[in-house]
């Protein structure tokens, strides 16, 4: 019938709209950004020298600021989003389950910019005037390099607070589902066996769902590498790098979202869009690992 | 004794390691997991109770019914600002749904073939696409070849975001519509397109629609893919060709203001925008509820 083949095709084209469409990003910011990558070569990516006046573009800093603010914010969220979901799939009286995964799920639905305006008035102040204060000289991690210097507030380290924040409830979703998703019987050969209650998590149900919790982790550190408002509200946007927390930084996403609207040049430009190519393929390669990981133990998991 | 404790392979340790001190470490862990589920609840208390007690007061009818003033005048809203969200919403709902919707039925029906699996696949990669990147991108495609920014620009770029979502929620909705439906349909004559359009998608509908709004809500907070594209507005403006403005744009510009008036306002504008996101992700949570009895059972 001639409606049905209508109809086929129809749903093909949109279907093969979802590739075209990855396709397209990646050759028009690609093409965009191809300038700059010719003319600084691997250079682009390892020197610091950010001057538009000059027309010497290197994003080290702001790839290294990427880099650390998302591994702060793994490091501060996992835990956290693993013991909330241990909590919510193993011991959690039913009737709390569902509100509280509602709760931390709505943490998800919270737009970026109003993390970001929370952090401006409520984080940055709270960081300048109690937290680093406090790593810095009570507990004297000021002799580090990590936490030296001025504490301004705005900061790498402030980033990666919000960050946690914001990959916490991602985390903490597609843990819960792949932990869930771990047979009873798991359980209760455990239990059958002796084990106490922790030990039959630690035993037997997260070695079951031990891969799917690390694309989970994965899947936050692509929602942190590319997370833009939030992060350049609350950084500092400062092209320098630096050893220390407290300092103000950058971040790919945050150093395209500053400066873009600014770039007069074509060289500038170029330079932006290929910080946004870099960025692109880091996510994606980041994105397609943690899909691989969380499909191949829980099969149809969504975050 | 010792060959029961070897049965019991790992967790039946020595004695050394008394049962108690087990039990003891067993309700540690237990009560940190507890804690934790806890924290993670904090920061979403957090951000609303200081966004209630910062909004609230800046809010007012005005806010919805006048236009941005300059600094150092009184009251001032963001009418403009507003109604360009909502056409934002539009627009993106122009381009992401019936894409998201043709692309999961597909999905759906053509499960296991090689290209399903691929889109499936790279629809979920789309959605963790960087915001800021697809921003670049809608002005490199849509924008700068035209020599302006435009409404329709920035539409279409948060419109290509909400794809992937649709498409996912679609699919998996679609999924659960029992096989009997269709051969049901197919036996009484009715084409299979008709039978995908008029029975399987209608059933699925509910859990459609639901994802409808989820991907809605999210991408009426988008503030990234909007910076070049629609740019952002002080005046009243309709046109699909000029910039427009929209509440997350006016919510950055105005928290990054050196200014105290500008400062209440973008709180009343977040406030507003997360009543409008979690009103619509509540309503998705209902719709759910609602629609699974037609779904799935």
């Amino acid at each position: 019938m001639i409606a049905d083949r209508v109809y086929q095709t129809t749903l093909v084209v949109f279907a093969l709209c979802v590739p075209i469409l990855l396709l397209l990003i990646f050759a028009e910011v690609g093409r965009a950004g191809w300038p700059a990558l010719r003319q600084f070569g691997f250079g682009f990516l390892t020197s610091s020298t950010w001057d538009p006046v000059k027309g010497q573009f290197g994003a080290a800093p702001a790839i290294v600021g990427t880099i650390l603010t998302s591994i702060i914010a793994l490091l501060l969220a996992t835990p956290l989003a693993l013991g909330g979901a241990i909590f919510l799939s193993e011991f959690s009286p039913t009737w709390l389950r569902q509100p509280l995964s509602f709760f931390i799920d709505l943490l998800a639905a919270v737009p970026s910019v109003v993390f970001g305006l929370w952090g401006v008035f409520f984080l940055v102040p709270l960081l300048r005037t109690t937290i680093m204060p406090l790593l810095r000289d009570t507990l004297h991690l000021g002799a580090t390099p990590f936490f030296s210097g001025p504490a301004y507030g705005p900061s790498v380290l402030a980033a990666g607070l919000i960050l946690a924040i914001m990959v916490l409830p991602y985390i903490a979703a597609v843990s819960r589902e792949v932990l869930m998703a771990v047979p009873r019987s798991q359980r209760e050969a455990a239990l059958a066996l002796g084990a106490t209650r922790w030990e039959a998590i630690t035993g037997a149900v997260i070695p079951y769902a031990r891969t799917g919790i690390f694309g989970g982790v994965i899947l936050g550190l692509g929602r942190a590498l590319g997370e833009t408002m939030a992060v350049t509200m609350v950084i500092g946007n400062r092209h320098e790098l630096s050893a220390s927390l407290l300092a103000p930084g950058y971040t790919m996403a945050s150093l395209i979202a500053n400066e873009f609207a600014e770039a007069t040049t074509d060289a500038h430009l170029s330079a932006l869009m290929a910080v946004g190519f870099v960025l692109f393929v880091i996510t994606l390669i980041v994105n397609a690992i943690a899909r691989w990981l969380v499909w191949r133990v829980g099969g149809e998991v969504r975050a | 004794m010792s060959a029961i404790a070897s049965a019991h392979g790992a967790y039946a340790r020595p004695r050394a390691r008394g049962l108690a001190r087990r039990h003891g470490v067993s309700i540690l862990m237990v009560t940190l997991t507890c804690l934790a589920a806890a924290l993670a609840v904090v920061p979403l208390v957090a951000i609303l109770g200081y966004l209630l007690k910062q909004g609230a007061g800046a809010l007012s009818i005005g806010f919805f019914t006048h236009m941005p003033r300059p600094v150092g005048e009184e009251g001032g809203g963001m009418a403009n600002a507003i109604l360009g969200t909502l056409m934002l919403i539009g627009i993106a709902s122009a381009v992401g749904l019936p894409v998201g919707i043709g692309a999961g039925l597909y999905l759906a029906e053509q499960r296991g073939t090689k290209l399903a699996n691929a889109v499936r696949f790279l629809a979920d990669v789309l959605n963790g696409l960087p915001s800021i990147v697809m921003g670049i991108f809608a002005w490199q495609f849509l924008v700068r070849p035209f020599g302006h920014f435009s409404a329709l620009a920035g539409g279409a770029a948060i419109g290509a975001m909400m794809i992937p979502l649709v498409t996912r929620t679609t699919e998996e909705m679609v999924r659960t519509v029992p096989q009997s439906l269709r051969e049901a349909a197919l036996a009484l004559g009715y084409p299979r397109w008709r039978t995908s359009l008029q029975i399987v998608l209608r059933t699925a509908l509910g859990g459609i629609v639901t994802g409808v709004l989820v991907a809605v809500a999210r991408v009426a907070g988008e503030t990234a893919p909007l910076l070049f594209t629609a740019l952002g507005n002080q005046f009243w403006s309709t046109k699909l060709t000029q910039p427009i403005a929209a509440l997350p744009l006016q919510i950055f510009t105005y928290a990054i203001s050196p200014y105290d008036d500008w400062h209440a306002q973008a709180w009343a504008g977040a406030l507003v925008l997360i009543a409008l996101v979690l009103v619509i992700s509540v309503i998705a949570r209902f719709v759910t509820r609602g629609g699974h009895a037609g779904g799935h059972d």
